[in-house]
């Protein structure tokens, strides 16, 4: 199949290019993984808290975070949730199907070449763990020469919605801290019950000292946030990741507006003390 | 050694009180050390005694026919179990169960109500100690019934 660019379709940021599925996992009952390969063999560069558009041909496009980390050399991966007809189309793409893929687009977590010695704190929230997979890897490998401590605590609904458990398993094992706990427990579950928040106190990282990430529905994201400030965190050291209708990815269509930012060019990654003020706006 | 005041003063759950009041509730207090899978309390049994979690994790249960427990919530260092000891008729609601070895300051209910009803300054501060843990269990109750994780972005 020919790419976009050799059917003589121009390139710009609103051209698909066309990737082909080459690998696919369901992570949960409604969460699937799926690893893309460029049919024109080209590799995206992108930094990790960015998101590209995904095209369902036929059906529609939706943002979606990558979820890949810029240290991986292998294909390019997204995760996805299936909520609606585009996601669920790309939830049933089966190995060899191709979809169009626009970006990377947005801001970023600012760890890529940011090492500190100071701690840093990954807060997700259900699949919000996803948007910060690529960061996770390259706060594991910064720590590895040096840097500071990774705190990787994870929330859920239920123990079978804890998405990327082989990572966690595998960032443990690196020596990141990882907690993870669910709202609701299920018979055989003998981990933390009780709200993402639950696990700060005694997670055990420096407070006045260090940067917090944090991805997740947006009413947790506050209860975190104000969480760790009470702690003592610095909120000027707070990031949070959200996400409007996001459809052009350019800033041009004005869909994911919020106050004066356009999410898909000045987010999703944005400085907590920006964000604190937008998210409590009651929107009309 | 630490004493069971410094001990009891240490705890987030006192902060705020006084020496003086301080001083009463280490006089009801005994520092202890539980197993994994000891029963703190179980579901309609007298609540004599609650505890102030200084290491290891409890989980707060109910205990459903053909499923077995259900963890509710688990409290870990720094937070309290129990708080039944308080409220007429002063039984459990629900079990808990250290869920490893856990470090904990066992206090002696029915003795912190006498002296509570002696001193009614002492009441009021340990109603307060006990309305910031309900308020904060509470409200992350009520965010955990929003069901946020059903929402979340694709």
């Amino acid at each position: 199949m020919l790419s976009a660019t050799e059917l003589g379709a121009p390139r710009s940021g609103l051209t698909p290019l066309l990737y082909r599925v080459v690998a696919r996992r369901s992570d949960t009952a409604d969460v699937t993984t799926l690893w893309l390969e460029s049919l024109d063999g080209s590799r995206l560069s992108f930094r990790s808290g960015q998101f590209n558009m995904l095209s369902a041909f036929g059906v529609g496009e939706i943002a979606v975070s990558i979820s890949a980390s810029p240290c991986d050399s292998g294909p390019l991966r997204h995760t996805v949730r299936d909520v609606g007809s585009v996601s669920h189309a790309l939830c049933s793409s089966d190995v060899g199907d191709v979809i169009g893929v626009r970006g990377p687009f947005g801001t970023d977590w600012g760890v890529t070449g940011n090492a500190t010695p100071n701690d840093t704190v990954i807060v997700a929230g259900g699949i919000g763990l996803a948007p910060l997979r690529g960061a996770v890897e390259e706060l594991v490998a910064a720590r590895r020469e040096g840097a500071g401590q990774v705190f990787v605590l994870v929330g859920a609904r239920e123990p079978d919605q804890l998405v990327f458990l082989d990572d966690l398993a595998v960032w443990e094992k690196a020596g990141a801290v990882v907690l993870s706990t669910v709202d609701r427990s299920a018979p055989g579950w003998s981990g933390h019950v009780g709200l993402v928040t639950t696990l700060l106190s005694n997670a055990g990282f420096d407070a006045h000292h260090c940067r917090v990430l944090i991805c997740g529905p947006e009413v947790m994201m506050r209860f975190t946030a104000r969480a760790l400030i009470d702690l003592g965190v610095d909120p000027a050291s707070i990031w949070v990741s959200l996400e409007r209708n996001m459809q052009c990815g350019l800033g041009w269509c004005g869909h994911c507006q919020l106050g004066p930012l356009l999410l898909c060019r000045d987010g999703p990654v944005v400085g907590y003390l920006e964000a604190s003020v937008l998210m409590n706006e009651r929107e009309r | 050694m630490i004493s069971i005041d410094e001990l009891v003063g240490a705890h987030p759950f006192a902060a705020g009180l006084s020496d003086e009041h301080l001083a009463l509730m280490a006089g009801c207090a005994q520092n202890v050390a539980l197993d994994a899978g000891t029963m703190l309390c179980a579901e309609g049994e007298s609540a004599d005694t609650f505890y102030l979690v200084r290491r290891g994790h409890v989980s707060i249960e109910v205990h459903q026919a053909g499923r077995g427990p259900i963890v509710i919530e688990t409290v870990g260092p720094g937070g309290a179990v129990g708080w039944s000891w308080l409220v007429a008729p002063y039984r459990w609601t629900f079990d808990a169960r250290a869920l490893e070895p856990v470090g904990a300051l066992a206090i002696d209910g029915a003795c912190l109500r006498a002296k509570s009803f002696e001193d009614a300054t002492l009441g009021f501060a340990l109603l307060s100690c006990v309305t910031q843990e309900l308020l904060e269990r509470l409200q992350a109750t009520r965010v955990r019934l929003l069901d946020l994780y059903g929402e979340t972005r694709a």
